[in-house]
């Protein structure tokens, strides 16, 4: 058993971080929230909720012959969706006609974690659950990322719950943070769970990014 | 030398003949290259060639117990593939770690029960095919067999791709993956059954694997690729069965088609992709 008593509520335009060290059990809470795993106990979601997934990473097979377009193409039939979602979520993220024509095995990194949230992005969704998504970017790209993020959700109320190891990002831009450890479990705002106590407690030492957000 | 000749000629006379019991064997055997193309590409982008072979190795045992009985070998043969395939599937889904190991165990299995409860004189038939006459509802069976193929894979065609790329966002994206592997599977082995009777045990699996390793190194475009294993696997067949029927003279076509589709392999290597 990863994740045990464990018992939260998110509510509709919230952002949650979930922070704590690896093997914590971040990413398999995320899974167990959209049932792609088993679990016990009851998870409910509003009837209106429509999730989005980016996870940490895909084992796609580069030898795929799949092309970036075809893939999106292929979600966007699966939810029949009208065609201009597919060009409003490529202008969103500045998906050129070059970059949709690309094999998804001829992608850097960057650009694969690029698709991933396109990919989430299509099928308009009000929650979007993101597991680490800009690890693998370079700061300028994980900024637009994060600013379009930010975006989705101050203008269409987007609910979001990221799992980040990024404490600036967290103190940025969550409105409650749910920290996750072999022997803790807490919840609250930015400001009560980012303290220097709670942080060493949930890390087993205190992470060197603190002293700089608290310059911040 | 002579013995020899006298004792193909009065299965020639038969065979000599053009009626419409051939042209429906004829016709069958197309549809199925194609259907083989089509399942091949897929199986091939899933990583699944091999354990596919051993799908239809399944078919053995039930060959033999049909020959054994003199009942309709496809019912025997379609038994034990399907019962088999079934198994593979649970297989897949309990235990990524021993696919290697029960794969290797299940193809043992059934070629060492295939070949000793099939009578001897019926035991090359049912490892590598035998080309002969087949009856209109046969042939109507067949068709639509491989209409449901070909319509599971055009309808399926998103999920699938959805289900190449990740698994797991698939299923984010509401595709039910187990259910969709196990229509995959089913669809593969009626491909199989398909062929059965032409192309063997042994051999009708050959014609899903190596077309689509040809069309592979051909192009890197998934329409493409699905349509060029398709007619690579459809001139495979036709080259071979002309080759075997007017060259070498022998009902035994399997082994001529899966040696032209090798050919035809050898070849694609040549192209740089």
């Amino acid at each position: 058993m990863v994740l045990h008593e464990l018992s939260f509520e998110i509510y509709s335009g919230d952002c949650l971080a979930i922070i704590g060290p690896n093997g914590a059990g971040k990413t398999v809470l995320l899974k167990a929230l959209q049932h792609l795993i088993p679990y016990q106990g009851e998870i409910h979601w509003s009837q209106e909720a429509r999730l989005g997934y980016v996870p940490q990473t895909v084992a796609a097979d580069r030898e795929l012959p799949l092309r970036v377009q075809e893939l999106l193409a292929a979600k966007a039939r699966v939810l029949h969706l009208a065609d201009q979602e597919m060009d409003q979520v490529s202008s969103e993220l500045n998906l050129s006609p070059e970059f949709l024509d690309a094999g998804i095995g001829t992608l850097s990194g960057g650009q694969f974690q690029k698709v991933l949230i396109a990919f989430a992005l299509l099928g308009r969704p009000n929650v979007l659950l993101f597991d680490e998504p800009t690890a693998s970017l370079d700061e300028l790209t994980e900024e637009r990322i994060y600013e379009l993020v930010h975006q989705l959700q101050t203008q269409k109320g987007i609910t979001l719950i990221l799992v980040s190891h990024d404490l600036s990002v967290v103190y940025r831009y969550a409105s409650r943070v749910l920290c996750l450890s072999k022997n803790k479990v807490c919840m609250g705002p930015p400001k009560e769970i980012m303290t220097p106590e709670t942080l060493e407690e949930l890390y087993g030492a205190l992470p060197k990014y603190y002293r700089h957000l608290q310059e911040l | 030398m002579n013995e020899a000749c006298a004792i193909r000629s009065p299965k020639e006379e038969g065979s000599s003949s053009v009626d419409a019991g051939h042209t429906f064997a004829i016709l069958l055997a197309g549809l199925f290259a194609i259907a083989a193309g089509l399942v091949g590409s897929v199986a091939l982008m899933k990583r699944m060639v091999l354990a596919s072979d051993v799908m239809s190795h399944l078919a053995l045992p039930g060959l033999g117990i049909a020959y054994l009985l003199k009942t309709n070998p496809l019912v025997g043969g379609g038994a034990t593939l399907f019962l088999g395939t079934l198994l593979v599937w649970q297989l897949q889904k309990k235990t990524e770690l021993a696919t290697d190991a029960s794969i290797g165990v299940v193809f043992a299995a059934c070629l060492g029960i295939g070949a000793l409860v099939t009578p001897n004189e019926d035991l090359l038939e049912a490892l590598f095919g035998n080309f002969q006459k087949l009856s209109l509802p046969g042939f109507l069976l067949g068709t639509a067999a491989v209409i449901l193929v070909a319509a599971f894979l055009a309808g399926m065609k998103d999920r699938l791709i959805l289900d190449l790329f990740s698994p797991e966002l698939a299923a984010a994206t509401g595709v039910k993956v187990s259910l969709l592997d196990l229509g995959f599977m089913l669809v593969f082995s009626l491909t199989i059954l398909v062929g059965l009777r032409f192309m063997g045990g042994l051999l009708s699996s050959a014609l899903i694997i190596i077309p689509a390793a040809t069309a592979r190194q051909l192009t890197g475009r998934m329409a493409q690729f699905v349509v060029l294993a398709s007619a690579v696997s459809f001139i495979s067949v036709a080259v071979g069965f002309l080759i075997s029927t007017l060259i070498l003279k022998t009902s035994m076509v399997g082994p001529t088609i899966v040696i032209v589709s090798v050919l035809l392999f050898v070849l694609s290597l040549l192209k740089k992709k």
